[in-house]
């Protein structure tokens, strides 16, 4: 019965060895640009052609009265001489310094705390600490926004009914703090999960080595897991570098709150925002882009760099 | 629902960097396109037998408006005209929907044929020739439905219509009766009685300020420029303007009221967010300067204070006159480029002077009206409105809606004027810093800005 059933089968599929061998004629070569063909079609079209027509934007100028006129390089020489812009890019210089350092180090003993094995309820802590990750950052902004409130938010209620003067998170003092508080809020989660994917990597016999040798807990963590997380760590380093210098939903939403503070040109993505739909300069907004991918392709490159060095060393 | 008519930046829709830069490139795309009709020579009248025609042809227009149930005002219109079908969108309110706008325009596709356009913005859209001019579709005989300056908003330099009138803000003071009465203070007639009642109230409960002169809205700064009789911007040709912003008559009012913010006796809040609307409700704010549309915002916005406030009109500058400034109001304009300019010509004509259309708006919307017969309707005017105690306010705006200056002109980039503002007068009030210093700034930043786009600034 068996043997027929395989025996009627075979007769049944004679074009089978045909489109075998058809398919063995077209080259491996071919067959991989058939399948890296979706990605590239999206990739130029989405990102590249964007991408060479801004630059190609950012050689003109375009004029409410006498139209478009090629600019050569002088939006770019405009751009670096440009006060707003430059204290822009000092400004997210700065958050950068002093954010991403508290927020990785923060998602890196959380990760510590999850792998080590010794809390209780690590998945809810691990799902608490990620959870702001999800909220999407307007609503994040919102929310934040009513908590800094200076009449209405929790803090000035608690300050007043402690006969204390509200907390000025809004103020131009302030307000960078509490837009790196925002971030470091929203994003230590994924940093985190990051980190903690690149422990549970980490080969047991190490630890079971450690073990033997008589490392405790935090010697295991020092000398084992903080060495073994130096690539994980460098990518969320090279992600905060593009994160902080392209700062924009928060203060953007904060600035309804606080108008004065933040400005059109508080940060660098803000300010090209501004350029291109406030002031209708898309050329200039176009240049001032530009200028800002370059400074994070070199700020990017020197994190790289100086790590890197130091891990040869 | 009145911030329509509000036009400080207000950006509500979140973009990410992404989608900000995807939408940039989006908006530079077909840079080339766009129509170049719309010069300064008229366009021939178009016959009442092509009216007729396009009228009772089946067509579908998209009309762009933010103004809640509009739907309402449409239905009759296409009463009148089965044949054309009008869909509603609402493509966001001010800032938002004029960035759709323009994008939609520079892609030269996916533009509405009909548009909610407010008064101050119809100079920057006219200059992109983003707008038909109506004149051949028989808009000017429309003229004198409308209150005068209300119809000189939507007059370009060249005499065409941009627009027809939909509503307006023409200026007053919303005043709280109790507080008043508390401290012995009288309804001011002159900004100098106004300045000694805020220092009196300051010194009385410094938590109560006389007004509050919002940080972020360049909307009202304009209405007081307008009312002292300010002309800040003027466009004697096309390609040139002459920009006015810190001459003598507008450091007065800079002045006036930067000394008045930074002796604390006005605060500087920024308005339309939670804190304002609070310290509204807390009485904060003894005195609200503000639009014609005002007043039932208010009745919305703070009930806890129903039957404690008046109007009045806003002080003068020299006692016995009596003018005043203008803030918000909206029009409705047709998008060059349209497929069917008629029958969108018609729909702003319609539903902007139809007598049942108007009255419709003025009282289901509460837009404060722009047709003189509305404003002599007795069942409008004399409508006594409990939330102030029972003062028929309408018939005080109708009134000062005739004192408005006709000769006020905005200027052809206003988006960048506002947020130069907020970035200049707007934070010398939120700092406490020299007003009048600040004027300047904003003064140099729109020159520059002006020239850089290629006009003749001051010839």
């Amino acid at each position: 019965m068996s043997v027929n059933t395989t025996e009627r089968l075979e007769a049944q599929a004679p074009g089978r060895g045909e489109v075998r061998r058809r398919w063995r004629g077209v080259s491996h070569a071919s067959t991989g640009y058939l399948f890296v063909a979706p990605f590239m079609l999206v990739f130029v079209a989405m990102l590249v052609l964007p991408l060479a027509y801004a630059a190609y934007l950012s050689l003109f100028q375009e004029r409410l009265i006498g139209g478009t006129v090629f600019a050569g390089l002088s939006n770019y020489t405009r751009a670096l001489t440009d006060p707003r812009l430059l204290h822009g890019v000092g400004r997210v210089a700065l958050f950068f310094v002093i954010q991403v350092p508290i927020m990785l180090v923060v998602a890196l003993l959380a990760a510590l705390a999850i792998d080590s094995g010794l809390l209780r309820m690590a998945k809810v802590f691990r799902l608490g600490i990620f959870l702001p990750y999800a909220v999407p950052s307007v609503v994040a902004a919102l929310m934040w926004g009513y908590l800094y409130g200076p009449d209405f938010g929790p803090f000035a209620q608690l300050a007043d009914s402690l006969g204390l003067a509200a907390p000025k998170f809004l103020t131009s003092g302030w307000m960078l703090g509490s837009l790196a508080n925002v971030v470091t809020w929203e994003f230590t989660g994924y940093n985190m999960i990051i980190l903690y994917a690149a422990l549970r990597a980490v080969p047991h016999d190490l630890y079971e080595a450690a073990a033997v040798d008589g490392a405790g807990a935090i010697r295991t963590a020092w000398s084992i897991k903080i060495p073994a997380l130096r690539p994980a760590l460098l990518v969320c380093l090279i992600f905060s570098v593009i994160g902080s210098f392209q700062l924009f939903s928060e203060p953007q939403l904060m600035q309804r709150l606080a108008p004065s503070v933040i400005d059109s040109g508080y940060t660098p993505n803000l300010y090209g925002y501004s350029l291109a739909f406030t002031g209708q300069e898309v050329n200039y907004a176009a240049a001032v882009s530009f200028l800002l991918g370059a400074v994070i392709v070199v700020a990017s490159y020197a994190v790289l760099f100086i790590t890197t060095r130091r891990s040869r060393s | 629902m009145f911030i329509t008519r509000l036009f400080n930046i207000r950006r509500r829709t979140a973009v990410g960097t992404a989608l900000a830069l995807a939408a940039l490139a989006l908006a530079a795309c077909g840079g080339g396109g766009g129509s170049s009709s719309g010069t300064a020579s008229q366009a021939p009248a178009v016959s009442q037998a092509d009216i007729d025609k396009a009228m009772s042809t089946p067509t579908e227009l998209t009309f762009w408006t933010w103004v809640p149930n509009i739907q309402k005002e449409v239905d009759l219109f296409q009463k009148k005209y089965p044949a054309i079908k009008v869909k509603v969108v609402n493509a966001g309110q001010g800032t938002p929907q004029y960035t759709k706008l323009r994008t939609a325009l520079k892609a030269g596709t996916g533009f509405p044929d009909a548009v909610q356009i407010e008064f101050q913005y119809i100079p920057t859209f006219a200059l992109t020739k983003s707008l038909m001019d109506l004149r051949p579709y028989g808009a000017e005989a429309l003229k004198d439905k409308f209150v005068p300056w209300t119809w000189q908003q939507v007059v370009g330099s060249g005499g065409q219509v941009w627009a027809v009138p939909q509503d307006s803000g023409p200026m007053g003071m919303l005043y709280r009766k109790d507080i008043f009465d508390k401290y012995g203070i009288g309804v001011p007639k002159t900004w100098e009685e106004f300045a000694a009642a805020a220092r009196k109230l300051h010194a009385a409960d410094p938590k109560v300020s006389m007004t509050n002169l919002a940080q972020s809205q360049a909307g009202v700064w304009f209405g007081m420029l307008w009312q002292a009789g300010v002309k800040p911007f003027e466009s004697p040709t096309a390609d040139s303007i002459k920009v006015d912003l810190n001459g003598a008559e507008s450091k007065k009012v800079a002045d006036y009221w930067g000394g008045l913010i930074k002796d604390g006796a006005v605060s500087a809040d920024a308005d339309f967010n939670d804190a304002w609307y609070q310290a509204l409700n807390r009485g904060s704010y003894a005195t609200w300067l503000t639009a014609a549309w005002g007043p039932v915002f208010l009745e919305g916005s703070a009930k806890a204070t129903s039957g404690k406030w008046r109007a009045a009109p806003l002080p003068q500058w020299e006692a016995g006159k009596n003018v005043s400034g203008n803030w918000g109001g909206s029009t409705t304009a047709v998008v060059q480029g349209t497929k069917n300019p008629i029958a969108a010509a018609k729909l702003a004509e319609f539903i902007n002077t139809d007598p049942e259309s108007t009255k419709m708006f003025a009282t289901q919307q509460f837009l404060f009206p722009v047709t003189k017969a509305l404003l002599a309707d007795t069942s409008f005017v004399d409508k006594p409105l409990p939330f102030y105690g029972g003062q028929p306010v309408n018939k005080l705006f109708a009134g000062i809606s005739d004192t408005v200056d006709t000769k006020f002109q905005w200027p052809p980039f206003l988006d960048q004027t506002v947020s130069d503002w907020n970035e200049t007068v707007g934070k010398s009030f939120a700092n406490k810093t020299d007003s009048s210093a600040a004027l300047d700034q904003w003064q140099d930043r729109i020159t520059k800005y002006a020239q850089n786009q290629g006009f003749k600034v001051n010839p």
